[in-house]
Parts: structure tokens; C-alpha cells; sequence
């Protein structure tokens, strides 16, 4: 996994509440076998019209957000479906981190597992980041990981944000959960020895 | 002295393999594990990759639901050479693991909670883990059982075991009976417009009271299955005695000594008195009227005999915003009754209510009556188990001569991944659990309701009251 320390780049804002998982990937670009191609894929009908033509009015298709590291979204973003592909998708097109109050748990934790940061902040932070994302000339940010800090570029402004230490250690070094799981293999057949003793009807 | 435990404790303490810090990670062991043909293919490619191998391949459980065909006549014929693909890959990809598939010829093919329900492949206790949102739906059996993604399958192929964070407990008391044309599918529904779409946002939820107790497991799956929908990351029932019929002489569930030797550990899985929760809820099941959803996300329902609302009286801007898109989208107006709104298309089936029952439903309003011109209504049947059960108790005559098609089973337009699907803008009413934009297909519009509403719905060709509909 691709390990995130410190990025900057520019925000856009996405500001609706409840974007789910299939606006941001929706089916048509679910029918792969990989994780290849999904970069079209990314919240394709807010970001293009039927026949595949870019919207001029979203905002992802204006110049200064087109190259977006950071999404600043509204409550509940990625709720739904469990698909991995949106996470995948919007890692295609360059997005590093959401920031945001609350998300889908699934879509946050396939986040995790793909070097996305999901930052959680209060109603009134996210509003103010919203705000700055949705200036043309100002919507740099800087999210630090390490520090656990979002700094308005512009303003030098930071705000601090929470994250577990687990995850964001697995984060910051780039960590193969699996490889590092089985390193308690042994651990993990003795538990399931006991475990199938006691529960017979399970072998 | 210690708080009394909750049933989600017990089963996060049974399946810790160890903790992983003090913030509540655990190494978390998952019994049981279904596969599908489009979350998992990058899993086992995953797992090629990393030279691994499956911990344990008969924990898992592969079918094929979400792209086949419906089409009356069973066929194994793919309307798209992709998704073509992603089947023959699943059948390599078990064959090569060693994963029992039920494959689209098998008559134990269905939709994945469908299917590993009735063939008794989830039990009370254990964790279950899916690529799949839905798969909250085995908390009717009391496993506390969650969707993951992608890489998560490969963790749990690779390792049987998932990191896990302890959720928050949130119980819901339903007390009250249940009018009549009063369902499951409303009780969940009227709870998600309460509590809101990430209402139970990292939670999981304990179902409990008298009309939990009363109600049917299957209708008990309807609950848990769209708990997901209000952001609950797993949702329980106390195993009880109806679990115990439901279950007893399942296919793959235990038998004779073995039977009784799991039936008395199950007797533990139900939260203690005192145990403490961390959100209660209660809600009053009488109160309840049939529901329909007006908007694109599930929280946005009302009672059948209520009106649209206005978003000009929502004073939460980014709600009111939503609310106005979600309109524009839908094609309605503020204040406008929901029994005016015509409909297109009618579905009744997918996992949240596409089981037998949900079917019997159905048919009970269906009888005697007949589709209304210009409607499309289609019978997806959850399992072909549910499909073959359907017909030997002749529900698919009922069906088919009031108008409605008779169909294979498999997810079809709950999610609209095979070519069952709405044209841009047609309604629908249908029985499924998500009406976001495009769910049904790309410009579709999508009202949520109970399978007998749904029918009820079909019969009116508008949106109507199972109550009151003119026979």
C-alpha cells in the first residue's frame, strides 16, 4: 500500500450529504476482473453527461480543481454498497484524503486499506475547509499525517484532527495488513483449535 | 462488580484472537464468509499475487447473483462478455481454492443472505463477514454479521480473521403490534426516517421487544438486512425459539448430539439484564403506517397516506439542498400525495424481501386482480430454492395471471447489475432497499416499499395503500 505521510494539493469541494457509493461508481464500471480502469468510472454522472461528455459545470472538471488531491464532503459520504471499486476509482484520479464529518463504514475502511486518509472533523471545520476548497485561487491545503494536522495554505491555518494510532501507523508505513496478520498465524491456530473444541458443531 | 455484557460483546469476546491495541482493535476470527462474482475477483488475484493460500476454504461460500440473467426460462447465457467473465473467473477462482460454488445451474443458486440463510450456512453466534453491505441480514439469526470490502475478503481468505474495531451499542425496543398491512420492511423503513441514513453510523444495532419477538424470522432478516441503511455496521436478534425452527433440519446446520450441543451454548447468546448500551431507542410498532420512500436516499419516507414533503420547511441547509435535488430528481412536488405518483414498473424481490414469505405476501394481493395497463411488474425470486418452493405452492400461477412476470432468481434490479433495468425515467415501485439515483438504472426512479405495496402498487399503477386497494 501506498504509504501517505504529508500531502498538498488542491481541494475541491463535494458538499452533498449521503453520496453513496454508487454515484461515485456507478455499475456499468463494476463488470471487471482488476482494479485497473476505474479512473472513468469516478462519480461519473455528476462528472459527465450520458454520452460520456465532461460537465462543464461540476467541479472537478473546472481547472483549478481538475487535479484535486482532496475531496472536502458532506455527511455520510460513501454510504451504500460495499464496493471497493469507488475507493479504487477515486484513488485513480488523484484524490489522497476525504475530509468530511462522517462516512459510509465500509467505504472508510476500504479507504484505509488503500492509502486514502479519512479525516473527520466538526460540522463547522468542514465548513470552513468547504469554503476555502471552493476558492479558485486558494484551495490548497496541506494534511499532515504524522502531525495529524489540515493547513489552509492561504491562511496558514491548521486544524487538528483525530485518527486511532493503529490506523494511522498502517497509513503512515505503507503497511500489507494481511503479510503483518499472518504473523500471528500460530496465534491464530490455537484460537481456532479452542475455539472448534468447545464448538464441535462447527467443525 | 461488572456491567452485564451485551450479545455483541459476547460474540466480539468469543472471536477475539487477540487484542490489537487498547482502543477497542481486535483480531477478529469470521466463521463463516460468502463470495460473489464482482467483489471478489481482485481478492483471489490478490491472493495469486502474494503466493497465498485459503485459511480455511470450507468457511467460505461463492454463488453467482448479481449479474445473471433473470429471464424466465433458466439460462447461463450473459447479456455482456465482461461480466461473462467475472462468473467463468469465480468458477476458476473456487475450483482452484477449493471453495464450494453454487453455481447458475444449481438449484441451490440465489442471492448470497438468500441463500447462505436457508441452507442453514449461518448459525447463532458465529461472525460473518461478506463482500457485500447487505450481509447485515444474518443478524436475524443472532450472528453478527457485516459487509466488507475487497481487501478484506483476501484478509479473511488469506487469514480467516478480519482488524476489527469494536462498534458502540445501539438497542432498538419495538414494542406494539403490527397492523394489518403493516410489514417488516416498514418497521425498518419508518426507523431509518427517524434516526436518519447514517443514523446508526457506527453502531451496532440489538433489535429487542414484543414485536421483534412476534415477528417471523425471516421478516427479523428484513430488519437486520436494511439496519446497513441507517450506516449500522451489523445488526442482532437474541436468537430464540423461532431461530431454533427455522433452523433445525437446515441442509449444512448441525444434526442429533451436535444439534442439541450448539442449541444449549446458543441459550448464552442474549444480552445480560444489566448490560448497559451505549444509545437506546424505542419504537412504537402500532403507530406505524405502510411506508413508500419519495426520495433517493432510505431515509427519505413517509407513510403511504401522507404527502411529499417541502423542503422550504427542512431548516438544515445541506438537508434542504438534498431534499430539493432529490425532487428534481424524482420528478415530484412539494405537498403533492404519494397515491397520486403513477408508476411504470413494479419489482418485488432482492434480499431484503425476496424470501418465501415475502412472496406469499405478495400474492395474497395479487389474487384475483390483475397489473394495470402500461405497468411492467416482475417476480425476482430471492433463491431458486425460494423460486422452486414458490411454484409448489402454485404462487407463481397467482402471479403470472394477474400479469406480473415470473422470473429466475438473483439480485436483477435491486442493483440493476444484469440486464434487468429501468429506462431513464421511468418509476418504480419495488420491494428492494436502496432508491438512490441510478440504482435501478441510470436515470430511474425508485420508490421503497413492502412486497405486498409493491403489488398493491402494481394492481393501482400508482403508488397505493395495501389497506384500502379496491379489489
Amino acid at each position: 500500500m501506498e504509504p501517505f505521510d504529508t500531502v498538498t494539493g488542491a481541494a475541491a469541494p463535494l458538499l452533498l450529504p449521503n453520496v453513496d457509493t454508487d454515484a461515485i461508481m456507478p455499475k456499468q464500471f463494476l463488470k471487471g476482473i482488476d482494479r485497473s480502469g476505474l479512473r472513468d468510472g469516478f462519480l461519473f454522472d455528476l462528472r459527465c453527461s450520458a454520452d460520456g461528455a465532461p460537465r462543464p459545470d461540476f467541479v472537478l472538471n473546472q481547472p483549478p480543481w481538475r487535479d484535486a488531491r482532496f475531496l472536502v464532503v458532506g455527511p455520510n459520504f460513501g454510504c451504500g454498497s460495499s464496493r471497493e471499486h469507488a475507493v479504487w476509482g477515486m484513488r485513480q484520479f488523484g484524490i489522497r484524503a476525504v475530509i468530511g464529518t462522517t462516512y459510509g463504514g465500509i467505504f472508510q475502511d476500504n479507504c484505509a486499506r488503500n492509502g486514502v486518509l479519512t479525516i473527520s472533523l466538526r460540522p463547522d471545520e468542514v465548513e470552513t475547509l468547504g469554503r476555502q476548497a471552493g476558492e479558485a485561487n486558494a484551495n490548497c491545503l496541506r494534511v499532515d499525517l504524522p502531525s495529524q494536522t489540515v493547513t489552509i495554505a492561504a491562511t496558514g491555518r491548521s486544524i487538528r484532527f483525530e485518527i486511532d494510532a493503529l490506523t494511522k501507523n498502517a497509513l503512515v508505513q505503507g503497511l500489507d495488513a494481511v503479510a503483518a496478520t499472518l504473523q500471528d498465524a500460530d496465534r491464530i491456530w490455537d484460537f481456532e483449535s479452542a475455539y472448534f473444541l468447545a464448538r464441535p458443531w462447527l467443525v | 462488580m461488572t456491567a452485564g455484557r451485551t450479545l455483541y460483546d459476547k460474540i466480539c469476546a468469543a472471536h477475539a484472537v487477540r487484542e490489537l491495541d487498547d482502543k477497542g482493535h481486535i483480531l477478529l476470527y469470521v466463521d463463516r464468509h460468502f463470495l460473489n462474482e464482482y467483489t471478489s475477483p481482485q481478492a483471489f488475484s490478490a491472493l495469486r499475487e502474494g503466493q497465498r493460500s485459503v485459511w480455511r476454504p470450507r468457511a467460505s461460500l461463492a454463488v453467482v447473483d448479481h449479474v445473471n440473467s433473470t429471464a424466465p426460462l433458466r439460462t447461463i447465457v450473459i447479456d455482456d462478455a465482461a461480466k461473462a467473465q467475472q462468473v467463468r473467473h469465480l468458477a476458476r477462482n473456487c475450483r482452484d481454492f477449493g471453495i464450494q460454488l453454487f453455481d447458475l445451474l444449481d438449484r441451490r443458486q440465489g442471492i448470497e443472505h438468500v441463500v447462505a440463510a436457508e441452507q442453514g450456512f449461518v448459525l447463532p453466534g458465529m461472525v460473518v463477514a461478506a463482500g457485500d453491505s447487505h450481509t447485515t441480514t444474518h443478524g436475524a439469526l443472532g450472528a453478527l454479521s457485516f459487509g466488507i470490502g475487497t481487501s478484506e475478503i483476501e484478509h479473511v481468505l488469506a487469514t480467516q480473521t478480519l482488524l476489527y474495531r469494536r462498534m458502540r451499542s445501539l438497542r432498538v425496543t419495538i414494542d406494539g403490534t403490527l397492523q394489518p398491512g403493516v410489514t417488516a420492511k416498514d418497521v425498518i423503513m419508518a426507523l431509518i426516517a427517524q434516526i436518519g441514513a447514517s443514523g446508526a453510523s457506527g453502531f451496532v444495532i440489538e433489535f429487542t421487544g414484543e414485536t421483534i419477538s412476534a415477528m417471523s424470522v425471516e421478516g427479523r432478516m428484513t430488519i437486520c438486512n436494511m439496519s446497513v441503511d441507517a450506516g449500522a455496521r451489523g445488526a442482532l436478534v437474541a436468537p430464540d425459539q423461532r431461530v431454533l425452527e427455522y433452523l433445525k433440519d437446515k441442509p449444512m446446520a448441525p444434526r442429533g448430539t451436535l444439534w442439541d450441543q450448539a442449541v444449549a451454548d446458543w441459550s448464552g447468546l442474549r444480552s445480560d439484564p444489566d448490560a448497559i448500551f451505549d444509545r437506546e431507542i424505542a419504537l412504537n410498532a402500532s403507530e406505524l403506517a405502510p411506508m413508500v420512500s419519495w426520495g433517493t436516499s432510505p431515509d427519505q419516507s413517509v407513510p403511504v397516506d401522507g404527502r411529499v414533503p417541502d423542503p422550504a420547511t427542512e431548516s438544515d441547509p445541506l438537508r434542504r439542498r438534498a431534499m430539493d435535488t432529490a425532487l428534481r430528481y424524482m420528478a415530484l412536488a412539494p405537498g403533492m400525495r404519494l397515491q397520486d405518483v403513477k408508476i411504470d414498473r413494479a419489482f418485488i424481490g432482492s434480499c431484503t424481501n425476496g424470501r418465501i414469505e415475502d412472496l406469499r405476501a405478495a400474492a395474497q394481493v395479487a389474487r384475483g386482480r390483475r397489473v394495470a395497463p402500461g405497468v411492467r411488474a416482475m417476480v425476482v425470486p430471492g433463491s431458486t430454492a425460494v423460486h422452486d418452493q414458490a411454484e409448489a405452492e402454485g404462487l407463481h400461477r397467482t402471479f403470472l395471471d394477474a400479469g406480473f412476470e415470473w422470473r429466475q432468481s438473483g439480485c436483477s434490479m435491486c442493483v440493476a447489475m444484469n440486464d434487468d433495468r429501468l429506462l431513464p425515467g421511468e418509476r418504480c415501485a419495488s420491494s428492494t432497499n436502496r432508491n438512490f439515483e441510478g440504482r435501478q438504472g441510470a436515470g430511474g426512479r425508485t420508490h421503497l416499499m413492502s412486497p405486498a405495496m409493491v403489488a398493491a402498487a402494481a394492481i393501482a399503477g400508482r403508488l397505493a395503500d395495501v389497506r384500502t386497494l379496491e379489489t
